[in-house]
């Protein structure tokens, strides 16, 4: 049963891999646009330093913080694109007409995400430390908390886009693409939470990755970290997973009771 | 002891709202029996094989594959089944290799390697096995098709119009391959088709479906002359015509 798992789920893993190795338009995103982030924010905050007298390390908050949001969305395009690759590819009838279970496919596309978020993390540590002197041992141990609580959020926010896509058909992935830039304001990457007026404070108390963006700027200024405020978001991160699951389950049910699973294509939905 | 059959549908009804697509939907698929499923466009036949499928939720009544409750134990039912549908193709972006190891692992399939081999072998795919599935001729992709539902050699194997936008050769030599298949074991059949000839060649007993309900069923080389028509494609248009004279009294 469990070997019958991991074997389904290896096979949309495996899938996402044979594109990966076909497909130069598929490798190239993985690495090259966190690449541009990383040098155009490597050369923004080596040039803030130069001319700001605040003392303040730009290139631990601010190419740091670009480097742990670019990870972000990493995460949850992994797990979007993976999804879209079925629906650009109308596999849903062929897929869902054999034994696989929503777990076992939702968990395939959580390791592809994985593997590919990787690929880009690896490539933003490497240009971040290497051209612009980033040291990520500078946040010390709780550098895996961030990584694990962006992660889990990120994971969370792809699994909900897919359902919204599976929802609502192909035509509204592009409700997904901008989600990192609609919650960048309000998780304070790039500012402090307090910066925010009052109703956006609220949400970003919300959003698992204000804790993360907080305890980083603490840790940068050498102020006492929030072990709290961190907890409070991995809390969060883990019951937006949950829902998340919820919520693609319950789509997934309203597909099969409606049969837009058997007819679902770009061609008959708008 | 009569073995139990591969397939039994019982009372299977499909609403959406107001418009009923499958009502009251009972037969059986036994073993060795290739079953037509027949009528005309909007009949029910695809609502009824995406039912058994798993793909839609029946409004009520029972489906039960291999002696186990397809509603209640999806997983274990589908690892029964497999199907090839003519508006199914495999993902164009994968190759023919790829593909087949894909849904080998989705079907479980034990020594996957060896099972791809004897289904690339048997619908002579050598020569495609790298390619990818989305620059196949119709017939090519057909049988990629084909290949994929024999993987898990499923004792229920669903054909919704396997031949259709195939050349007549081409429709001949998939019918040949079918039959050699459900020539080999304890295989049951259920075939979905427009073209009557096919029928007539392929199937042990067809059943006439019009508004979601089965209104004949026989030996499709006795059906016409038991109902007063010369062929079988007679009888399709006359139930497709008058559904209402061919019901049940």
């Amino acid at each position: 049963m469990a070997a019958a798992f991991v074997r389904r789920s290896a096979a949309i893993v495996l899938r996402q891999a044979y594109l990966m190795r076909g497909s130069v338009a598929r490798l190239l995103p993985l690495f090259a646009w966190v690449a541009v982030d990383m040098i155009l924010w490597g050369f923004i905050t080596r040039y803030l330093s130069e001319v700001a007298s605040s003392g303040l390390n730009f290139i631990a908050s601010l190419l740091g913080a670009v480097l742990l949001w670019d990870f972000f969305s990493r995460v949850m395009q992994g797990v979007t694109t993976a999804f879209l690759e079925d629906v650009w590819s109308r596999n849903f009838l062929n897929l869902f007409a054999t034994p696989l279970s929503i777990p076992e496919y939702l968990s395939g596309l959580v390791v592809s995400s994985i593997a590919t978020s990787t690929i880009g993390l690896v490539v933003m540590l490497l240009l971040a430390t290497t051209f612009f002197g980033l040291s990520f041992f500078g946040y010390g141990i709780l550098l895996a908390p961030f990584l694990l609580l962006l992660f889990v959020f990120g994971i969370a926010l792809g699994i909900a886009a897919s359902g919204i896509v599976l929802w609502l058909g192909p035509a509204s992935e592009w409700f997904v693409w901008p989600i990192p830039a609609i919650v960048a304001p309000f998780a304070g990457v790039f500012y402090p939470v307090s910066t925010l007026p009052g109703w956006m404070q609220v949400i970003a108390r919300l959003l698992p990755p204000s804790a993360v963006f907080e305890d980083m700027r603490r840790i940068v200024l050498g102020r006492p970290v929030s072990l709290g405020e961190l907890a409070w978001g991995a809390g969060l991160a883990i019951v937006y997973l949950v829902l998340a699951c919820w919520f693609f389950a319950r789509v997934h049910r309203r597909a099969i009771r409606t049969g837009l699973i058997a007819r679902y294509s770009a061609e008959n939905l708008a | 002891m009569t073995p139990p059959p591969v397939l039994a549908v019982s009372d299977l009804r499909k609403h959406y709202g107001p418009v009923v697509a499958v009502d009251g939907l009972s037969f059986e698929v036994r073993r060795n029996e290739i079953v037509g499923l027949l009528g005309p466009n909007g009949a029910g036949k695809t609502t009824a094989i995406n039912m058994i499928l798993g793909v839609l939720e029946p409004t009520s009544g029972s489906i039960t594959i291999e002696s186990v409750d397809a509603r209640a134990h999806r997983t274990g039912a589908l690892a029964h089944t497999n199907f090839a549908a003519v508006y199914a193709p495999l993902p164009g972006n994968l190759t023919v290799i790829q593909n087949l190891r894909i849904f080998g692992m989705l079907y479980n399939v034990p020594d996957l390697s060896a099972r791809i081999e004897q289904v690339i072998d048997q619908f002579e795919l050598d020569r495609f096995r790298h390619t990818r599935c989305g620059v196949l001729s119709s017939g090519e992709q057909t049988r990629v098709g084909l290949a994929k539902a024999l993987l898990n050699a499923p004792s229920l194997l669903l054909l919704d119009e396997p031949t259709a936008s195939l050349d007549p050769s081409a429709a001949r030599d998939i019918r040949q391959r079918i039959r050699q298949y459900a020539a080999q074991g304890d295989v049951g059949i259920l075939w979905t088709s427009h073209n009557m000839y096919e029928v007539e060649e392929v199937c042990d007993r067809v059943m006439f479906l019009a508004r979601g309900r089965v209104l004949l069923e026989g030996d499709p080389r006795q059906l016409p002359g038991e109902h007063g028509h010369k062929t079988l494609e007679d009888l399709f248009v006359a139930v497709a015509r008058e559904p209402l004279a061919m019901e049940p009294h």
